[in-house]
């Protein structure tokens, strides 16, 4: 499968997989997760995954995969990229998620022996799943390959918990801890932080407090 | 740091000292220069501050972002070794399956203790708060006065170095003239929220913390600290000259590798052991303190971890500075035919009374703060600005319906962003693609807080206790918990929760988050992590564990400079207290030695 052909079918065992997950999502009631059970397409993490521990070393490092194995398979790779990019494209304030590394921030988090990110792999795979089902029914197409119409008219759907029908509801939580866990590693960046407008880090002389334009919008003057 | 292994130990020591933290920091600091021998020992690994600590590192250079885990509590960055709300293989129990009536302990397993994350915040007791039961009629007063502790605190300010104004507030004590450092600015949150404060009568003045605004004055500081004694301003100067300013960058809980805030191993312990007087053993869990046949200490029995071996070290003197839980557990653990209620137990208070600080939090959502333009807020790495008790007079006039007092902790949000989520559910809005970097850019820094640290008072029903049947990994009986707040707390947390509500609404702005997870409106014992008493000093044997001098009464070798002797738990920080009593308590066991009488 070229995932940049717009006209590229669906293998079949890749619509079997998403039906499982999408199943297994429409039957939990719990919210807001989808489903916890491995059998449906949920892998669990790797026999003997640990954490970092309670002493790990500071001053080192880390890239995503280096402390635990990461889970994505090329084809969740490449959905998790493309909605990334759609949360967090390139525009005038930094360039796009897939560029800072977004999507392996991701993997990283949904494959950590952690209770907390546990809880959102159970939410994030399966969200992914129901993601390439309602391309599938929608535009007999996997999501990244969609035109930016088409994913904005699934997305559309699902981007606000309040607003989102009652069909779209867990998908809408799904989003919600998607943008939240994407925004999360972009603003976490050193280009994210331009485009947030984080200014720090840096050594200084001395600490002058706000700037006077600052003091003069808040009446501080 | 120089440490030395058990088979290095010397046969006998003027003072063994367990814990390493800000009271067995202190203590160790004001024995060696007055030239006693001594032997510390840490039940965690050797720490060094300035190799160890995480300045710049970004959190997209840790796993998980550097988010909370249940490995690393604060964050990957946060410079607690080996500790947590949970220590592998040192578990503590409960007496109740209810959480609001369970304690949760807060431990580090490292040299210098806690004293590497904390706040640094370093807030003087006022005269009332040695006093409380002569106010109010609650809980005890404490043995000595303001007055007493008083040049310690100056001392102790001059030594670690903290900045903060003297605003001449109602028990919130002026340092004399020169003491403080200068206060950093407020950032923009903090001086939004102090302007609108006032409106609904609530102050906003510097905090003080324990941050080098600037260099110490080692040319006539250490004189003062140490008079006629050349050899201690010499070490103590050489110390001071090893210590940068701030920076201005990187949160204070990482620990600081210039030395530009006070932890135990960058300001206490270096000059201790240049002086050559001191050893420390780490990775040595204490089980017990060792008895004379006389009643007297003799030292202390200790598991070495790296071996599962016990050990001994031997001294004329020992000080516990291990933790109100630890202290308390070993006191218990130390039981012999003479001491069968556990060592300095005869009254049967070890264990009783121990305090946390009543927390709450409230969060809102401000929008004169949206869209600020960028400019640099990290400072000085912790709080600049915070609201002192304030109702000394309406509560005197019995207008609150609780006793005692609480003091703000303000929080905005410029810090470094990375890991959590920029913009909730709600604020979002349905958005992605560039209307959300806008909205996520729009809304960042417009969030502040407001944190409750109020005032305990101890109750019958908040103690610790060694459990019948659990041990730890190396056979130690551990500590079970039993914890209550009081109807007192829960008022108190219930008055700051409807005050800082006010002030966000007077700021313009929208309540986000009231109050905490537990839904009781007030955080769990513990949680706070200003746990102290269990083995509370008074001038009567027979209603208190040890003396005005942190002396116990049973066993007038033995000291104890933590937080374990404080009879009450003013809403102020207990850390500054704490190193005032133990420098205080050290110069009377130093006076005690000299007169022979260890």
């Amino acid at each position: 499968m070229n995932p940049t052909d717009p006209t590229a079918r669906l293998p079949r065992r890749v619509v079997f997989k998403w039906m499982a997950a999408a199943a297994a999502a429409i039957n939990l009631d719990g919210l807001p997760a989808f489903a916890g059970d491995p059998a449906t397409g949920l892998p669990p993490l790797p026999a003997g995954t640990k954490g970092y521990g309670t002493d790990p070393k500071l001053m080192t490092s880390y890239a995503p995969g280096d402390v635990w194995p990461l889970t994505f398979t090329a084809d969740q790779k490449r959905t998790v990229t493309a909605l990334a990019d759609l949360i967090l494209p390139a525009d005038d304030l930094g360039p796009a998620a897939s560029e800072l590394r977004v999507p392996d921030f991701i993997d990283e988090w949904i494959s950590a022996p952690y209770p907390g990110q546990m809880k959102d792999r159970e939410l994030i795979i399966p969200g992914l799943a129901w993601l390439e089902i309602e391309s599938a029914v929608r535009f007999v197409a996997p999501f990244p390959t969609l035109t930016p119409a088409q994913q904005r008219a699934i997305i559309d759907d699902i981007c606000s918990i309040k607003r989102a029908t009652a069909a779209f509801e867990k998908p809408a939580f799904f989003f919600a801890r998607f943008r939240g866990l994407a925004s999360g590693a972009y603003y976490a960046t050193q280009p994210g932080w331009k485009a947030i407008g984080y200014v720090g880090n840096l050594p200084q002389a001395t600490f002058t407090g706000p700037p006077p334009e600052v003091l003069a919008r808040l009446g501080l003057e | 740091m120089p440490i030395i292994p058990p088979s290095s130990a010397k046969p006998e020591y003027d003072v063994a000292i367990v814990g390493s933290g800000a009271g067995g920091g202190q203590m160790a600091m004001t024995l060696t220069l007055a030239g006693l021998k001594c032997v510390m020992l840490e039940a965690g690994r050797n720490y060094d501050p300035r190799s160890e600590t995480p300045m710049f590192q970004r959190a997209d250079q840790a796993p998980l972002l550097g988010t909370s885990t249940p490995d690393k509590v604060f964050g990957f960055y946060d410079a607690t070794v080996d500790g947590g709300w949970q220590v592998p293989g040192e578990p503590y129990t409960q007496a109740s399956d209810k959480f609001d009536q369970q304690f949760l302990w807060w431990r580090a397993r490292m040299l210098g203790g806690r004293t590497n994350h904390w706040g640094r915040i370093s807030l003087r007791n006022g005269p009332y708060d040695f006093k409380p039961r002569s106010r109010d009629g609650l809980g005890f007063d404490w043995p000595i006065a303001y007055e007493d502790v008083e040049p310690y605190y100056t001392k102790v300010e001059q030594l670690i170095g903290v900045y903060g104004t003297n605003e001449g507030m109602e028990n919130t004590p002026d340092s004399p003239p020169g003491v403080l450092l200068p206060a950093p600015k407020g950032r923009a949150a903090e001086l939004l929220i102090q302007k609108h404060a006032k409106k609904v009568g609530v102050p906003v003045i510097p905090i003080h913390r324990a941050v080098l605004t600037q260099r110490l004055d080692a040319d006539n500081v250490p004189q003062k600290l140490f008079p006629g004694n050349a050899w201690a301003q010499k070490i103590v100067a050489d110390s001071m000259n090893a210590r940068a300013a701030c920076f201005w960058a990187t949160s204070c809980g990482r620990g600081c590798s210039t030395g530009a805030n006070y932890q135990s191993t960058t300001v206490h312990l270096p000059p201790a052991l240049a002086t050559g007087n001191l050893d420390i053993i780490t990775n040595a869990h204490a089980r017990e303190v060792l008895v004379t046949a006389a009643g007297k200490a003799a030292g202390i029995l200790f598991i070495d971890k790296t071996t599962g071996k016990e050990e001994r070290v031997k001294a004329k003197a020992v000080v516990l500075a291990a933790s109100s839980g630890e202290t308390v557990r070993l006191l218990l653990n130390s039981k012999s035919a003479q001491f069968p209620n556990g060592l300095a137990n005869s009254c049967g208070l070890v264990g009783r009374y121990i305090m946390d600080t009543v927390g709450t939090r409230v969060t809102g959502q401000i929008p004169l703060l949206e869209n600020l333009p960028p400019h640099n807020e990290d400072g000085a790495g912790g709080d600049h600005l915070y609201s002192p008790w304030w109702l000394y007079q309406q509560q005197h006039a019995g207008k609150l319906g609780f006793a005692r007092g609480y003091h703000i902790e303000l929080g905005g949000s410029r810090g470094m962003p990375g890991g959590g989520d920029p913009l909730p559910d709600d604020l979002a809005n349905g958005t992605y693609g560039s209307a959300y970097k806008l909205a996520a850019r729009r809304y960042y820094g417009s969030f502040v807080s407001m944190a409750c640290r109020g005032e305990m008072i101890p109750n019958d029903n908040s103690f610790a206790e060694i459990d019948p049947t659990v041990k730890d990994a190396w056979g130690i009986p551990v500590l079970r918990w039993h914890w209550l707040w009081s109807e007192n707390e829960l008022k108190m947390a219930d008055h700051a929760e409807k005050t800082f509500a006010d002030i966000i609404e007077a700021m313009g702005g929208t309540v986000r988050r009231s109050g905490t997870r537990l839904g009781i409106g007030i955080e769990q014992g513990g949680k706070i992590i200003h746990e102290v008493g269990g083995a509370l000093m008074g001038s009567d044997p027979k209603t208190s564990v040890c003396n005005k001098w942190n002396q116990c009464w049973d066993v007038p070798n033995l000291f104890l400079s933590d937080g374990t002797p404080f009879p009450s738990n003013a809403d102020k920080n207990p850390t500054l207290t704490i190193m005032a009593l133990a420098w205080r308590a050290g110069d009377y066991l130093v006076e005690q030695a000299r007169a022979g009488k260890l």
